[in-house]
């Protein structure tokens, strides 16, 4: 970034923002903005608490089972829709629907078919990651230059062979970038599953905050869960980075 | 078919005998676009076979079909005295857009075929870079495709297909897609190889110079649907400078004459 002929660090927005956020603070404009000093000072004392640590625990675990389905069910749904025509065609639109569906809207049938619990939640978050997954996963084989695969077959490819050691490494960079979007939107799926919820993980303490009105706890949780999501997005990100430069190299 | 007045380097006869033989190939696709119609032909031991046409006759159809990689409508591809009925270590391709791996190093690239048989990491490595080196691209073992140009990426396309140590060399217009300059040196390079492989090479190309300067024998096909109209056996000592076989007189003549024949298939 750059201003005046000079260069700015990145850290300067986060800086700007942190500071404005302390003078609306300390003025007590707003009821709900309490300085963000006292926001870190909340967020140092919640972590320490037992009743955090136990959510944050239930929270990672469901995001984590709720992911790992996604990709399990995901990648190999977008293969299957990649490589044979009938898939697609009886797959497809639905995908594309659920993809930019309201998924919200979905979650009291989950509740009332997975109960009150963690399953409903595990469930919720898959349902918000597995379709983008499918629908990347799918772009990148359907992309997979054909004659990567007839050169794999002329020296005498297997099956397996062309599915191991040509497709999926092929279309890395499209799965990749489906997984990132798919994290991205597992945060949103976990965050909102338990806010439905609402009696257990995150979203019982956030429940217990807005109600009581703790609003320093409360803005600490989320910006908790905001560098949490960029930072498991980054992460892939940079793993995506990493496989970027023969994403423009295939013909 | 239109035959204008003949010479004698052309000969029509065209026996099916050799390493590779064509037996009434034919081949339509599933839009019912006939490609190839009763294709006989013989490719002789240790020589380089062009199939030469123009665009849409079929040859690249061809070429696939005996590789294995497609299947013919009627006909078969006899390899070695046995019947094709799909890819086989005997044969090796080497690809118009090089189909390189491109998160994989030129070393495994050009290993790739000997990782499919399952031959151990160390002795295929040792396999590759004797290739590597014998394509003048020693030094270039741990690069990835896109670090290099299109004719050193042609260049480990070759030695992809040389180190599985086929039989066969089957070449799609492997010249096509990199520069004039690289692809005269890569002819004259493919010229030295044929002299020290002892391999049999099918090459396609549209090329007509091209094809005179490296083949022993040229195939004229139709247009759409691929027949043959010829087979010329060049009879041009390979083995010479390549400046003299450029302005070798029988080249040059052979060249005009391929060209009067197939411009009877232009519109």
């Amino acid at each position: 970034m750059r201003a005046f002929g000079r260069d700015i660090p990145i850290m300067f927005a986060l800086v700007f923002w942190a500071l404005a956020w302390e003078i609306v603070g300390r003025a007590e404009l707003v009821f709900l903005v309490p300085p963000f000093t006292h926001v870190l000072a909340a967020l140092a004392e919640m972590v320490q608490t037992g009743k955090f640590q136990d959510a944050t625990l239930l929270t990672f675990e469901s995001f984590a089972l709720g992911m790992g389905l996604a990709l399990l069910l995901g990648i190999p749904l977008g293969v299957l829709m990649g490589r044979v025509e009938a898939a697609e065609k009886l797959l497809g639109t639905w995908v594309n629907v659920f993809v930019s569906a309201p998924l919200t809207a979905l979650v009291p049938v989950i509740m009332i078919l997975f109960g009150l619990g963690q399953t409903t939640i595990v469930v919720t978050v898959m349902l918000f990651a597995v379709w983008i997954i499918v629908l990347d996963t799918q772009a990148g084989i359907k992309h997979v230059n054909p004659s990567l695969l007839e050169m794999a077959r002329s020296f005498g490819a297997s099956r397996l062979d062309l599915y191991a050691r040509i497709l999926l490494l092929a279309a890395l960079p499209e799965i990749l970038a489906g997984v990132r979007l798919g994290i991205i939107r597992a945060v949103k799926g976990v965050v909102i599953g338990q806010l439905l919820v609402s009696i257990i993980g995150y979203g019982e303490l956030f429940e217990l905050y807005s109600r009581n009105f703790l609003m320093e706890q409360f803005w600490a949780l989320t910006i908790l869960l905001f560098a949490f999501a960029m930072l498991a997005a980054e992460l892939v990100g940079w793993a995506e980075r990493k496989v970027e430069f023969y994403a423009g190299a295939r013909g | 078919m239109k035959t204008s007045g003949t010479t004698d380097p052309v000969e029509t006869a065209t026996k099916p005998d050799g390493i590779v033989q064509a037996r009434g190939i034919s081949k339509t696709y599933d839009g019912g676009i006939q490609a190839l119609e009763g294709i006989d032909l013989g490719f002789p031991k240790g020589e380089l076979t062009t199939l030469l046409g123009p665009s849409g006759c079929g040859k690249t159809t061809l070429l696939k079909i005996i590789a294995g990689l497609l299947e013919p409508s009627a006909g078969t591809i006899i390899v070695n005295g046995r019947a094709v009925t799909g890819p086989g270590p005997e044969r090796a391709f080497v690809f118009q857009d090089f189909a390189l791996m491109p998160w994989a190093s030129v070393l495994r690239n050009v290993a790739f075929g000997l990782e499919l048989r399952g031959v151990p990491r160390h002795e295929r490595h040792v396999i590759a870079r004797s290739h590597i080196a014998k394509v003048g691209l020693a030094g270039f073992e741990e690069r990835y495709p896109h670090e290099l140009s299109g004719g050193m990426r042609q260049r480990v396309g070759l030695a992809r297909a040389l180190a599985v140590d086929a039989e066969v060399l089957l070449m799609d217009e492997p010249f096509s897609a990199v520069d004039e300059q690289t692809r005269r040196k890569f002819q004259e390079d493919l010229l030295h190889l044929i002299q020290s492989e002892n391999k049999t090479f099918i090459f396609v190309t549209h090329s007509i110079e091209e094809a005179v300067y490296v083949s022993d024998q040229v195939v004229l096909l139709t247009p759409r649907p691929g027949a043959v109209s010829r087979v010329i056996r060049t009879g041009l000592d390979h083995g010479g400078s390549p400046e003299e076989l450029r302005r070798n007189k029988r080249y040059l003549d052979m060249v005009e004459e391929i060209w009067q024949m197939l411009r009877g298939y232009l519109v």
